[in-house]
């Protein structure tokens, strides 16, 4: 890195910022598995054939069980041993999709129980079929229970995205790191990562926020009317969520 | 149900002819507790039956075997001549999946106490999906039907309003609409004015009476409301524990009971 022990925030900034996009790319990635392994995990574990049930039980518990740094390393440099060498991007993704994955299929899981018996019984007793039941009954009424906690769940992709730095990710916390190593007065570096670390954290609220609004319109819930919500819109969202209505 | 039970439906099969639905010596029990004791029921079409008696009586577990979501543990369920969990095969009957009741069904529609319509859909959505993917209708058929059903319970101006934008009465009569869409052969109806608040019931009952004067379904109610069965009933079943313990026309049955029980059920009830 073309840096100084002397250089100022105007020389390392640049290098800095560069990692945002990566970081972003992985999180993104990262969330599609989660949500991906989520729904497989999650229905899997509320299957009534233990075939599937019980596989889908133990993955889950494995990768809730061990920590996220030690899988990853096991990924990245235990696999080639077993023949299997994935470059890091790869490695980073799976794991962290895996992982999360494994949280959020508890969660895909309670949703999809909590939607009321009443629904599939009334769908059964119109004779539609399962699929109809569960991808048009069901589903559409799990959807909205299971946002908050992907707004969580990728939050903490963006935080976890950090730990690919041990695997040689260049992302902004491995930039972050190498750039405090080169001066001699690091500290503001790690003071301006983090500043950034939250700044996209509190977007990625934001935009969840406007999710959970829209899922719950579609679902049927919320405010319907014309007038639009008060300070606060009747299903808790805030009202810059909303579409400007006079 | 054990082979000499199956031998024995073959050879003595149940009267089928002419019942929208038969039940023969259906009983379901979960472990120890009984809840539907060798019940026999036949149901002829365009009849109307009520169902009374008092809570945990078994009720609305008879109109769920009726359309097949529990299973008996013994006895069989005909709807219209058809076999709900029982194949014939090479003359004798063999207990069959959920294929066979899903077939069976068809003709059968239920309506429940919690409405359970779907929320996520406007009232014309929730008659529409049901007539596509059930009856493969058109889209535009589907619309047509649904739009002069909901008309007929008095919907017609909620056509594109969502269940969470009416009343407990409204949802209702939307839930009747749907299960109508069908056209079923049998309806049922669980207690359906019981979970709403009193001003709404009449509404409700109205369109009931409506379809026991105008259509040539049979239905079957489980109810509370004592004067109404009265009313449209054809025929008054009263249930206790599992077991029929009175059954007749609604002015013997809720004038001069002559079971002991239903006196003092009826009693109970009246003295509100």
């Amino acid at each position: 890195m073309p840096l100084g022990d002397a250089a100022t925030l105007k020389d390392y900034l640049p290098l800095l910022l560069q990692g945002i996009p990566i970081t972003l790319e992985l999180t993104f990635s990262s969330i599609i598995l989660v949500v991906i392994s989520g729904f497989v995990l999650g229905l899997g574990r509320s299957s009534k054939v233990r075939g599937i049930r019980w596989p889908s039980a133990f993955v889950v518990e494995f990768f809730r069980g061990s920590s996220a740094i030690v899988q990853l390393f096991w990924a990245f440099y235990v696999l080639p041993f077993f023949g299997i060498e994935l470059p890091p991007y790869v490695a980073g993704v799976l794991v962290l999709g895996l992982n999360g994955g494994a949280y959020f299929s508890e969660v895909v899981r309670a949703s999809f129980a909590s939607v009321p018996k009443g629904q599939t019984e009334a769908a059964a007793a119109l004779d539609l079929s399962a699929w109809f039941r569960l991808t048009r009954v069901v589903l559409p009424q799990a959807l909205p229970l299971m946002v908050p906690a992907f707004g969580n769940a990728l939050i903490d992709m963006l935080k976890f995205t950090a730990l690919l730095s041990l695997i040689t990710i260049n992302e902004l916390a491995y930039r972050a790191d190498a750039i405090r190593s080169v001066l001699t007065e690091g500290g503001e570096v790690y003071g301006l990562t983090l500043l950034i670390y939250f700044v996209l954290s509190l977007i990625f609220s934001f935009g969840v926020q406007r999710l959970e609004y829209l899922a719950n319109r579609w679902a049927g819930r919320g405010e319907l009317t014309r007038r639009g919500p008060g300070r606060k819109g009747k299903s808790g969202v805030p009202r810059w969520a909303f579409p400007s209505r006079s | 149900m054990g082979d000499s039970e199956v031998a024995e439906l073959a050879a003595n099969p149940p009267s089928t002819v002419d019942t929208v639905l038969t039940m023969h010596d259906v009983t379901i029990a979960y472990g120890e507790r009984v809840v539907v004791d060798s019940l026999n029921l036949a149901v002829k079409p365009a009849e109307k039956v009520a169902i009374i008696g008092p809570s945990g009586s078994g009720k609305t577990t008879v109109l769920r075997l009726a359309i097949g979501l529990e299973r008996p543990s013994a006895g069989s369920i005909l709807i219209d001549g058809r076999y709900m969990w029982h194949i014939e095969r090479a003359g004798v009957l063999v207990p069959a999946g959920e294929r066979q009741a899903r077939r069976a069904r068809r003709p059968v529609g239920m309506v429940f106490q919690q409405f359970n319509l779907f929320p996520h859909m406007t009232a014309r959505q929730n008659l529409t999906e049901p007539l596509i993917h059930v009856l493969s209708l058109g889209k535009e058929e589907a619309n047509h039907r649904a739009t002069d059903l909901l008309s007929r319970v008095g919907l017609a101006t909620h056509l594109d309003h969502r269940p969470a934008q009416m009343s407990g009465g409204q949802q209702q009569r939307v839930a009747i609409a749907r299960s109508l869409a069908l056209r079923p052969k049998l309806m049922l109806f669980d207690e359906v004015t019981s979970a709403l608040d009193p001003e709404l019931v009449g509404e409700v009952l109205q369109v009931i009476r409506e379809l026991a004067h105008t259509t040539s379904m049979a239905m079957i109610l489980v109810t509370h409301e004592i004067s109404f069965a009265a009313d449209i009933a054809d025929r008054v079943i009263v249930l206790d524990h599992g077991k029929i313990v009175e059954e007749g026309p609604p002015s013997i049955v809720l004038r001069e009971p002559r079971s002991p029980r239903t006196q003092q059920f009826l009693r109970a009830i009246l003295e509100r």
